[in-house]
């Protein structure tokens, strides 16, 4: 990496340096300047029904932890013992009772993070150490809020409000919810772990990225389809989880009509084309339960918006109409963690919840035949940029071809590279932060 | 200091003799509430007697599905299940239904056509790469047995190679076998309970266990 930071050469308008993947650096500098300021998704309020209940999390390169106190808030906090640095929690999730004690000495502290007791406190009389001293506690996430039930953590104490974070992409959260009955949704208790050995850029582009999934996932997509036409033929139907596969083998004139939307601060939707929205017996009983529940109206609008998923920059995918988020958590330049969550509608019938559970189980798990070929691809991503044959990242493709209103780009074409150029002008906007170092 | 003085603070000291009823940690949080005693895991099989000729007729149909796998003789291993013939891996020990819970794997004799057509695609991208498995099978436990019916609990272990790195699973086969017109039997249900099934998967898992 250069000395300084130079992101007028290392991010273009139409291209970037291949070291924003690879250079270790830079990528200290992205969790500083985005992670670790941003705000990051924790998990969902039903991860920690009952009090004691916490959930381990990585907020860029802070282990925290997310909890439920006794009055019913959550808190998230530094997992950490003010007194010698040990982890208080060691596990992803558990419940930790009345309070944290660390194994190392015994200090112990409240669900909300204040020092409950420290043990022969005589030994600190005289010392600068006292229990009313706040770094006695456990630092805590500067900020935390929650929206429609999903909790996220600042470690900054300024900059945008949640709400303001996500701006219009809060549709995510909105277009899962209102397809419950009940205007809810519960967490499904299986967390699937997928490493990838790519930058989690990799990740963020792909999701938007609609002309890759007809080369990258031809053989999964054809081999589905060939199933899906012979049951179709014998039966006169076949079930949505091949549709779920076979679609990704669409032509690139077929992909190149399918819209992603730009926003503000890097997030993204890439519209529908699965046709999720069935007339079978399942699907009538659970349009008739919306309809008591918000009436025609708010159950059209609710079940017709076009959304397959919603990203929002820089760490999560949330493929709201079947009810699947997948968390980015950084592991370094190259290594990259994701964490793959389902959700289930409250109030929906059972069927709704086993339909979409098959897209977890087809794409979503560790056994996908679709993320298959996309982590091989970003392996190889990562590899080949480590090149110096060509320095550059090219992001041309239907450049100056999209459409702007009120500060959002809207593809003419689906395959349009303008998702990756809005997300390197937010991560550009971040690291601006990087540029102006207090020893310049 | 001196080895006067050395002496006289060693030549001291104190002996803990009888152990006050609350430790440490106790006495600073008595209450483990959440905090409950950790409880036994896993499964553990049943055994029953059968004829040795049958258990050795099943050793082989077992040993024979995993040599196939590493064989990538895809078709030849379905035809190894039954028509109606499931295969799976829970994402929990704990999950008892193939259909209404997560899983890793979940998939019947058609999806089972979908990924073995998948990896046998001539762009099938992820098996550019050097890909090969190794399976190691342990002793055979039949569980339950009737006249056309065994249920078998087989521990394995599998090794895999993908570039240049080796990756290792091991777990537990769950079969049900049923027995066919023709005198051999067949699988209904490879249920597979990787014991590593909940840590976080480097790459994923291309093939069946």
């Amino acid at each position: 990496m250069p000395a300084a930071l130079d992101l007028d050469h290392l991010v273009q308008p139409d291209r970037v340096h291949r070291t924003v993947y690879t250079d270790q650096a830079i990528f200290d500098l992205e969790m500083e300047h985005i992670f670790e300021s941003a705000w990051v998704y924790c998990g969902h309020e039903s991860q920690v029904k009952e009090v004691g209940q916490y959930q381990t999390v990585q907020i860029g390169r802070q282990p925290m932890v997310m909890v439920r106190a006794k009055d019913g808030q959550i808190h998230v906090l530094y997992n950490r013992c003010p007194h010698r640095g040990v982890q208080l929690c060691g596990s992803h999730s558990g419940n930790t009772g009345s309070s944290f004690v660390c194994p190392y000495h015994a200090w112990s502290f409240h669900l909300d993070g204040k020092v409950r007791a420290i043990p022969l406190i005589k030994g600190y009389e005289g010392t600068r150490l006292s229990t009313d001293d706040p770094d006695c506690n456990m630092a805590r996430a500067a900020r935390v809020e929650s929206y429609r039930g999903f909790v996220f953590a600042s470690l900054s104490p300024t900059g945008p409000s949640l709400v303001d974070f996500l701006g219009d992409a809060k549709v995510a959260f909105d277009d899962m919810c209102d397809r419950s009955p009940e205007g809810e949704v519960e967490v499904v208790p299986v967390c699937h772990r997928v490493v990838q050995q790519s930058n989690w850029k990799f990740f963020m582009e792909n999701q938007l990225d609609a002309l890759h999934p007809s080369v990258t996932h031809q053989s999964t997509g054809v081999s589905a389809r060939r199933v899906e036409k012979q049951l179709k033929e014998k039966e006169g139907s076949a079930p949505l989880h091949f549709h779920y596969l076979s679609t990704f083998a669409s032509s690139f004139d077929q992909w190149d009509s399918v819209q992603t939307v730009n926003f503000p601060h890097g997030h993204g939707i890439l519209k529908a084309y699965m046709g999720l929205r069935p007339t079978d017996p399942d699907t009538q009983e659970y349009e008739a339960l919306m309809r008591k529940a918000y009436g025609p109206e708010k159950t059209e609008e609710y079940l017709s918006r076009s959304i397959h998923h919603v990203l929002i920059y820089p760490y999560l995918s949330v493929q709201s109409p079947l009810q699947q988020v997948r968390c980015l958590r950084p592991l370094g330049p190259d290594k990259t963690l994701s964490e793959i969550w389902h959700f289930r509608l409250k109030g929906a019938p059972e069927a709704i919840y086993r339909r979409s559970m098959w897209y977890f189980n087809l794409v979503n798990s560790p056994a996908t035949m679709i993320n298959a070929d996309d982590l091989e691809n970003w392996t190889r991503g990562q590899n080949g940029l480590q090149s110096k044959g060509n320095d550059w990242v090219s992001f041309h493709r239907n450049m100056g071809g999209d459409t702007e209103k009120d500060g959002v780009l809207y593809s003419n074409n689906g395959t349009s590279e303008v998702v990756m150029r809005n997300q390197f002008k937010a991560w550009r906007n971040y690291m601006s932060r990087a540029q102006t170092p207090a020893t310049a | 200091m001196s080895q006067t003085q050395v002496k006289q603070a060693l030549g001291s000291g104190v002996v803990i003799e009888a152990v006050q009823s609350l430790t440490g940690a106790e006495s600073i949080a008595p209450d483990h509430m959440g905090r409950s005693r950790q409880s036994a895991v896993g499964y553990v099989p049943q055994s029953v007697n059968i004829d040795p000729g049958l258990l050795r007729q099943v050793e082989l149909l077992l040993t024979r599905q995993a040599v196939l796998l590493d064989a990538r003789r895809w078709s030849d291993w379905m035809e190894t299940f039954t028509e109606d013939g499931i295969y799976w891996m829970p994402a929990a020990p704990e999950q008892t239904d193939w259909a209404s819970q997560p899983s890793i794997f979940a998939e019947d004799r058609l999806l089972m056509e979908v990924r073995a057509n998948r990896l046998m695609h001539p762009n099938a991208w992820s098996q550019a790469a050097q890909w090969a498995t190794h399976h190691l099978l342990g002793a055979v436990i039949v569980e339950q047995a009737s006249a056309d019916a065994l249920s078998t609990y087989t521990p394995f272990q599998m090794m895999e190679v993908r570039r240049d790195k080796v990756r290792h699973f091991g777990g537990s086969y769950r079969h049900h076998l049923v027995k066919q017109a023709d005198g051999q039997w067949k699988i209904r249900l490879q249920r597979v309970d990787m014991f590593n099934a909940q840590a976080s998967y480097d790459y994923v898992i291309q093939a069946w266990v």
